[in-house]
């Protein structure tokens, strides 16, 4: 039994969800790919979207696709870490905004 | 991240520098194992075996391995302690094989092709032939190497000739990672120097076009999307144009393979590489109309073969005993290395092929 949750080569059975759930894993797959089609935001654009996403949502099969996806595109490091501080602030932002409520609670306890 | 060598693998003595060694590698591990599908398995599917060379449209000559830069990607293993040097007597016998053959391009590479003594010589001969497309692949830093080669730039003009550069990234830190330091500033100003004498201008027939391959362990992206980032970044930036971007893929041999190997991303790299084949662009490998020559005059179905020491499987085998109907035909002598050229849109010398 593998000793720890996560294993890099599980990435690349990623496509094998498909075989326990053939429908809902390709309509998956074929609705993932056509996010990632160029649109009104171009590929790249969603590129790094998808890498401060995978922050986030701190999930290390993400991180790695969407580091490479990025280096395939020529994204650049400043670019992915700019990217991953916009996930950041978003993320801290929504757990200080929470510190109104906070507030407000106290005042109509405490005021 | 590995730092950049100063030296080839043959200098350092490296068991990579053994073609041998190599193939050794390509076949072992995950592809003995089953792991992975081998070439020959995989083409097999789609029943694209025994690949087959087609009408010959293509030279290429490997003028020598002698280069100014050691880049850590480099399939060649070429560097400035590399000795092997075309003579100009292979080059006349190139010389008569080109005026006979059907092939509409001379494409020159290397190392640093102008590093041969006798590459103007060479140049202006081959330019009276008056063949449709003649490609010198120069690394643009030798350009200003050395002021014997600062006016290469009218030099290739004088000769009509198309010249086809590598610049890995249009930043600094990526480009001198791959290449060394101090790589990026001088190839900038090498552009801007083509650009002065009307190379990669929109309206020139002096045509400039970059080639990209990864810096790293990853494929390259989309060809068209790499073109107009460049393009954009390089007139934005430094006021240099050019006409085409050819994206190539890394192929797992010489000093990328050793790179590959001691950043542990070779198993990797190969996964990548076989969940990207296309076999739609096996159809259009470059090694299906073009023929290598190495530097003292021996055949090749592709440059990387050339460097891993894979002849063609013809009895013309070398430029003094060349027949093109002998070459056409012949079956192409792969392996898993073969695989770089059939992922996403697959890659050439040319760019991408499907």
């Amino acid at each position: 039994m593998q000793k720890t949750y996560y294993d890099p080569a599980d990435l690349r059975k990623f496509g094998k969800i498909t075989e326990w759930s053939e429908e809902l894993g390709n309509k998956f797959f074929e609705y993932y790919g056509k996010v990632f089609e160029e649109g009104a935001l171009t590929a790249r654009e969603k590129s790094l979207i998808a890498l401060a996403v995978s922050h986030t949502e701190q999930c290390p099969y993400c991180i790695d696709a969407y580091t490479k996806d990025g280096l395939q595109r020529g994204v650049t490091k400043e670019e992915m870490m700019e990217a991953i501080h916009v996930g950041a602030a978003i993320k801290s932002g929504a757990t200080l905004v929470h510190g109104v409520q906070m507030m407000n609670k106290v005042n109509k306890l405490d005021g | 991240m590995t730092k950049l060598k100063t030296q080839s693998l043959q200098k350092r003595e490296s068991d990579l520098a053994q073609s041998n060694r190599q193939l050794e590698i390509l076949s072992n591990g995950i592809f003995q194992n089953g792991e992975l599908p081998t070439f020959k398995d995989k083409i097999s599917e789609t029943s694209q075996f025994p690949l087959k060379a087609k009408k010959l449209e293509i030279l290429q000559i490997n003028v020598g391995y002698m280069c100014n830069q050691v880049c850590e990607h480099c399939h060649v293993d070429a560097g400035p302690d590399r000795k092997e040097i075309m003579t100009r007597e292979t080059m006349q016998q190139c010389l008569d094989v080109i005026k006979n053959s059907g092939a509409h391009t001379l494409d020159l590479t290397g190392g640093a092709p102008e590093m041969n003594p006798d590459f103007r010589w060479f140049v202006e001969e081959a330019a009276k032939v008056g063949i449709k497309d003649f490609i010198v692949r120069s690394n643009l830093t030798i350009i200003r190497a050395n002021k014997k080669y600062y006016d290469l730039p009218e030099f290739f003009k004088k000769h009509n000739v198309h010249v086809v550069s590598s610049m890995p990234h249009w930043t600094r830190g990526k480009t001198d990672k791959q290449r060394g330091d101090g790589v990026f500033d001088k190839s900038i100003k090498a552009l801007q120097e083509l650009n002065a004498v009307g190379y990669g201008m929109p309206d020139s027939d002096l045509r400039l076009d970059l080639v990209y391959n990864p810096s790293g362990a990853f494929l390259p992206g989309d060809q068209m999307a790499m073109e107009k980032d460049f393009k954009k970044a390089l007139i934005e930036d430094f006021n240099i144009q050019f006409h085409n971007l050819f994206a190539i893929t890394n192929l797992p041999i010489a000093r990328f393979l050793d790179y590959l190997i001691a950043s542990e991303n070779y198993e990797d790299y190969m996964y990548q590489l076989v969940e990207a084949y296309n076999p739609t662009a096996v159809a259009n490998v470059m090694c299906t109309n073009t023929l290598s020559i190495s530097w003292d005059g021996f055949l090749f179905d592709c440059d990387f073969n050339q460097m891993l020491e894979l002849p063609v499987n013809s009895k013309s085998k070398h430029i003094s005993e060349f027949n093109e109907e002998l070459l056409e035909g012949r079956n192409i002598v792969i392996s898993q290395h073969c695989y770089g050229c059939t992922a996403g849109a697959g890659s050439s010398c040319q760019g991408v092929v499907a």
